[in-house]
């Protein structure tokens, strides 16, 4: 008698069909796209060696609180935080969170800008990063609707002239507290966290951008060579 | 894309790169992150507890009335009259002609048309005021405004805009000189009364409802007046003041909002009448050129002709060099 252990069968000795399946193809692409080694590496190119690599992670980490410090202040309520000091406190971590964010972000992108990042066939981890960007700053900006105090009467009322002047305020009215505070803290964190998400994979799939290369002189980078690289 | 002799892509060294055949280090990405984490926890902890975070309190038409009732009279017999900046708004607010921003033929303001409905006159002055109970004498004064003809009630709310002009504020109480105004200075004292009394501010957000969390309504009223005006210029939020940037007390604001509040403070967006719609649509053509900039020959050249990869990637071409 043999006794089932609950593991399917090996893919092996599936029929040929199934590998037609859309879950065996997506698993054949992630595995082919994502390899363990270069979904989490242990190696890097020696030429990343400078403090400039680091933002990248310190906005990702931001990022991560940015939401971890959001997720408290959406569990007690949008104005726990105006009558208690404890949330006055995690207010203030998630406004500093934000703010080291886009400090951080800002860098990164001046950073990659400077590089070139989108060389070699990474055009679309660019298009994320910079995507991500916009986005966030329509996430702070609901944020910033969300509060519930002066700042945020002041701001809405100002912003509704830009925002209608576009037709969006049609559909998207800053001054409806409840609109704003479900795309601050449902719909634009979503699309954050997924762009974001596309764009970290991205640059695990293409890896770190090679420096240029510098003709003999050591001046100008190369102008011509044989072929491209796809990376 | 231009192509060499073999029909292979030419190698464009501002799209394209070498296969990297050097050497790799070791590099442990998990730890890097966990103590990232760890440093931008002690970042932000340090700076919560220092610094903590603003919460000036919002204004209400309640505190408005009581602490500036000339203004707040000033404003509500435009909302009555129906030249208030609400009620001239255009959509989406209402249908008033002419009044929504365009560049040429381009006025998507106008095409998408009202959706959220605002009769100042009625949504702010007389609906509120007619919840009223016991107050014969402000229910008559209604009755008689609403019944009057259209030129009546434009010389009584002209008459009473120049007297309350010389209004005054006697411990919180509005007094205003005597003029031929008719039923309208019952109305707008009536309203100043509710107000500061907070029944206004109820009323605004009542939407036939138990709850509601859209304050459409109130925010506009509240933006038609200078108080709030004035309370924003005394923190430098004003949009002369790049206010888009600042935030109240001197914490930093949305200081990413730079470039898109630049273009308010220079010609003509500084002036224009649809300088909202001109700056929105710069910072569109902006944002997709961001967004593109890999495909856009010449802005894609500019790290390459700038050079300040030599500054970020040093230490390869040191190493570079001395081998």
């Amino acid at each position: 008698m043999s006794i089932d252990t609950g593991a399917p069968p090996s893919p092996s000795t599936q029929d040929s069909e199934d590998s037609r399946q859309w879950t065996a193809r997506v698993r054949r692409s992630a595995e082919s796209a994502f390899p363990p080694d270069r979904l989490l590496p242990d190696r890097q190119p020696a030429y990343m060696a400078s403090w400039i690599y680091v933002f990248g992670v310190l906005t990702v980490v931001s990022l991560a609180w940015v939401i971890i410090t959001g997720c408290v202040l959406a569990v007690m309520g949008p104005s726990w935080w105006h009558v208690s000091s404890v949330g006055l406190f995690v207010n203030s971590l998630h406004l500093w969170s934000v703010e080291a964010f886009f400090f951080f972000m800002v860098i990164h992108l001046w950073g990659k800008f400077f590089m070139a990042a989108w060389r070699g066939n990474r055009r679309l981890t660019w298009v994320t990063g910079v995507v991500s960007f916009l986005v966030s700053v329509g996430a702070a900006f609901t944020g910033y609707l969300s509060q519930q105090n002066f700042d945020s009467q002041w701001i809405s009322t100002q912003a509704k002239d830009g925002i209608n002047a576009t037709g969006a305020g049609a559909v998207w009215n800053v001054l409806n507290f409840g609109q704003m505070l479900m795309w601050h803290i449902v719909l634009l964190p979503i699309v954050v966290a997924l762009i974001v998400g596309l764009h970290v994979l991205l640059v695990r799939r293409r890896g770190i951008v090679p420096p240029f290369e510098l003709a003999k002189n050591g001046d100008e980078p190369e102008k011509a060579a044989a072929g491209t690289d796809p990376a | 894309m231009s192509r060499g002799a073999r029909g292979r892509p030419r190698f464009n060294p501002d799209r394209d790169v070498e296969e990297w055949k050097g050497a790799y280090v070791p590099y442990d990405i998990l730890k890097e992150a966990f103590v990232a984490f760890l440093a931008v926890a002690a970042l932000i902890a340090l700076l919560a507890i220092v610094f903590s975070s603003p919460d000036e309190h919002a204004v209400t038409l309640k505190s408005w009335s009581a602490v500036d009732p000339v203004d707040f009279a000033q404003t509500a017999v435009t909302e009555l009259d129906g030249t208030s900046g609400t009620a001239t708004y255009g959509p989406p607010y209402n249908a008033t002609p002419d009044a929504s921003q365009h560049i040429g033929f381009f006025e998507p303001n106008q095409w998408l048309g009202v959706h959220q409905p605002v009769d100042t006159a009625q949504d702010f002055v007389i609906g509120p005021l007619r919840t009223l109970p016991n107050q014969p004498a402000t229910q008559l004064a209604i009755t008689a405004y609403e019944n009057a003809p259209a030129a009546q009630q434009t010389a009584w709310t002209t008459a009473y805009e120049k007297a309350v002009a010389n209004a005054t504020d006697v411990r919180g109480r509005l007094h205003v000189p005597v003029g031929r105004y008719g039923p309208v200075g019952r109305i707008i004292g009536s309203l100043t009364a509710m107000s500061q009394t907070g029944g206004l501010d109820g009323t605004l957000l009542s939407n036939g409802q138990f709850y509601n969390t859209n304050y459409t309504k109130p925010l506009l009223f509240l933006a038609d007046g200078n108080y709030l005006a004035a309370r924003a210029d005394s923190q430098h939020l004003s949009g002369d003041q790049w206010g888009m940037m600042n935030e109240t007390g001197n914490y930093p604001g949305q200081a990413w909002l730079w470039l898109y509040t630049m273009w308010y403070q220079v010609p003509p967006m500084n002036t224009s009448s649809n300088g909202d719609l001109e700056v929105w649509g710069i910072m569109m053509l902006l944002s997709l050129g961001f967004v593109f900039l890999p495909f856009i020959p010449f802005l894609r050249s500019i790290p390459r002709w700038t050079r300040v990869y030599k500054l970020i990637w040093r230490r390869h071409y040191r190493e570079l060099a001395a081998s």
